[in-house]
């Protein structure tokens, strides 16, 4: 029989016994889950950083909305085997899901030559590993951490009334990273070339290439075009780079070399923002060949997205933080965007259509 | 026929060390999915083969209990009680189960590769690559993950219940406490 308690002061006690241990785990889940500290940056924040300059477009992604897809191949030539057991590198072929996008969470964006412009990868091996990659076509990161990406974000956030950063916020966060400012001076003075197809894009991120023993060599790396002096006339309109692009692959399949820069003694691995000696090693490590274009309405490269830390044997992150936060931030932006209904993407199949008879005719 | 009145020894390590994993989990998985920080990969890389082997552990736990079957619950329980208790039990074995497959199978959707062990080790996918399962299987891991919390808390509540209220035997049944020699 369960036994009467003699004071009611002693039932009470047991009662709260009884509760504690369920508010005990109550309170280390809000703990751990971050609802008591407010001011983590969190795949939430971050996006919600990015949905503040650019706004929100469902279906598109948080950022690097406007792009197309392409396909094409990874030929390894075994040079790089030396510092990586990474298949990839060995002389073989593999198929490529990639996408060219412009950085930025508007997908309607008319084609700015200044833009930021961006290659997805995904290198498919056939045993189920994959390489992805997220370039861009800029010569070093604007910033550090991912707490200085938000606060970036924040300040070039437009203001409401004149629809424009407010240089005071701006020059406010300059003045809080001066550590900052020759990544800015780097990013200021960068040359633009004619278009997607000549303009070579790099990891900004350092990544570790191990070796069968066990070695590890920081690297980063770029995909350097093969021609830089495109013939294609400019083109004019909202979206003459995509245009240009699908005319320069209808024209012959375009390629890039995979380039490695190995870190010396002076460069500074964990931290994007910072330029590399200019003086370092390189290898090449294959050729990248991409000769078909599609929209991202019917092309594969939208149910995917360009995690960097999705990485073979044989290569893994370094200690850059802004790669865990890119990690955590796509998976975010990819299941978000993944339930929200199928938008239409500024280059349609008609607008590559076009374009393809344009130059048939 | 006299049943024992504790769970095996079998059925209590696994309630047990299944304590352990599930609740690391479950606090492993929200912390990691609401940060960015420098320990996000390597959390989910431990993620992954931890809710694996709670997969496996849950079917090894049932078919241990078509074995060592639990013991009676007090004959005095009223009846409403007992058939909570027993309905709870199913549903943190179906979400013990439901879980890592939802997590697996999400993975699959949205085509990620899902090393299991290091890097070498991939998992196959269990669905074809479609983005849209994805965005609705992921939501799903959350909604069922803080369901099992839920029902965790109470779980854990009435066992506290069981042994400060009505001072039955139902918590020494799992903590292996043998019944008063006296009784
Ligand atoms: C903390 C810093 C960063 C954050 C929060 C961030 C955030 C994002 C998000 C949310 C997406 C959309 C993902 C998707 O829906 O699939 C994205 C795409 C992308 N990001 Fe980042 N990013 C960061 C840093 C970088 C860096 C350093 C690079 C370049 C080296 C980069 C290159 C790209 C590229 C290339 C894409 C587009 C891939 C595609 O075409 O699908 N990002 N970024
Ligand atoms: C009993 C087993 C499992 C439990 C208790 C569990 C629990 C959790 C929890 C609580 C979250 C955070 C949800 C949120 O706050 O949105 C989560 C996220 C996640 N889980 Fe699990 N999980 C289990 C099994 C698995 C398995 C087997 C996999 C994969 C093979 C997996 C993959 C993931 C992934 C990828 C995330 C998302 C991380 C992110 O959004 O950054 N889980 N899980
Ligand atoms: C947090 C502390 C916990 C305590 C104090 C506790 C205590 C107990 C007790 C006393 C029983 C026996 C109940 C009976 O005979 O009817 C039991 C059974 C059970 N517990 Fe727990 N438990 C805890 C956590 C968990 C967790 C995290 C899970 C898994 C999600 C779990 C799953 C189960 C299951 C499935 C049974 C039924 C066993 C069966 O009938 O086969 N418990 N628990």
């Amino acid at each position: 029989m369960p036994q009467k308690l003699p004071h009611s002061s002693g039932r009470v006690l047991r009662w709260l016994g009884v509760a504690s241990l369920p508010c005990l785990l109550a309170a280390g889940f809000a703990v751990s889950g971050g609802w008591l500290s407010p001011h983590r940056v969190t795949q939430n924040t971050l996006i919600a950083a990015l949905q503040g300059v650019d706004g929100k477009h469902p279906g598109f992604r948080r950022n690097h909305a406007k792009g197309v897809c392409v396909t094409g191949w990874f030929e390894g030539n075994g040079t790089a085997s030396a510092l990586s057991t990474s298949s990839f590198l060995e002389a073989r072929r593999v198929p490529v899901i990639g996408r060219f996008a412009l950085a930025g969470g508007m997908p309607y964006q008319g084609d700015a030559p200044g833009k930021v412009r961006s290659l997805g990868l995904s290198l498919r091996g056939a045993d189920g590993q994959e390489w992805r990659m997220g370039i861009n076509d800029i010569p070093v990161f604007p910033v550090r951490t991912p707490e200085e990406f938000q606060a970036l974000q924040l300040a070039v956030r437009p203001n409401p009334a004149t629809g424009k950063p407010d240089p005071a916020q701006v020059q406010a966060f300059r003045a809080a990273h001066p550590w900052l400012a020759s990544a800015g001076a780097a990013l200021a003075k960068r040359p633009i070339t004619s278009g997607f197809e000549n303009d070579t894009y790099r990891s900004l991120d350092s990544f570790l290439l191990q070796d069968a023993k066990g070695h590890v060599t920081a690297v980063r790396y770029a995909m350097v075009p093969e021609e830089t002096d495109v013939t294609i006339p400019a083109l004019s309109g909202e979206n003459a780079l995509f245009e240009r692009l699908a005319n320069a692959i209808a024209a012959h399949p375009l390629r890039w070399t995979l380039v490695f820069t190995v870190a010396g003694p002076g460069d500074v691995i964990d931290d994007p923002s910072r330029e590399w000696s200019g003086q370092d090693r390189q290898i090449e490590g294959g050729i990248l060949t991409i000769d078909r274009i599609e929209s991202e309405e019917t092309g594969s490269c939208t149910g995917i997205t360009y995690d960097p830390l999705i990485l073979p044997p044989g290569v893994s992150a370094s200690g850059d933080p802004v790669l865990q936060a890119r990690s955590a931030a796509y998976m975010r932006s990819f299941a978000e965007r993944s339930r929200e209904p199928r938008p239409v993407p500024a280059v349609t199949p008609a607008t590559l259509e076009t374009k393809s008879q344009d130059k048939a005719s | 026929m006299s049943r024992p009145d504790v769970f095996s020894g079998p059925s209590r390590l696994l309630h047990w060390l299944m304590v352990v994993l599930i609740l690391t989990m479950l606090f492993v998985g929200v912390f990691m999915a609401s940060g960015a920080g420098p320990h996000y990969h390597m959390l989910v890389s431990f993620h992954r083969p931890l809710g694996i082997a709670i997969l496996l552990l849950a079917i090894v736990r049932l078919i241990n209990r078509r074995f060592n079957p639990p013991p009676a619950l007090p004959a005095d329980l009223p009846r409403v009680m007992s058939l909570v208790a027993k309905a709870s039990h199913w549903a943190l074995y179906v979400l013990m189960i439901t879980l890592p497959l939802v997590g697996w199978a999400m993975l699959s959707a949205g085509g990620y590769p899902i090393p299991l062990w290091g890097q070498s080790l991939l998992l196959p996918p269990i669905l074809p690559h479609d983005a849209t399962v994805w965005g609705w299987l992921r939501l799903t891991h959350t909604v069922l993950a803080f369901g099992l919390f839920g029902l965790i808390m109470a779980h854990a509540g009435a066992a506290l219940f069981h042994f400060l209220i009505r001072g039955d035997r139902v918590m020494q049944s799992m903590t292996g406490m043998p019944s008063d020699p006296a009784e």
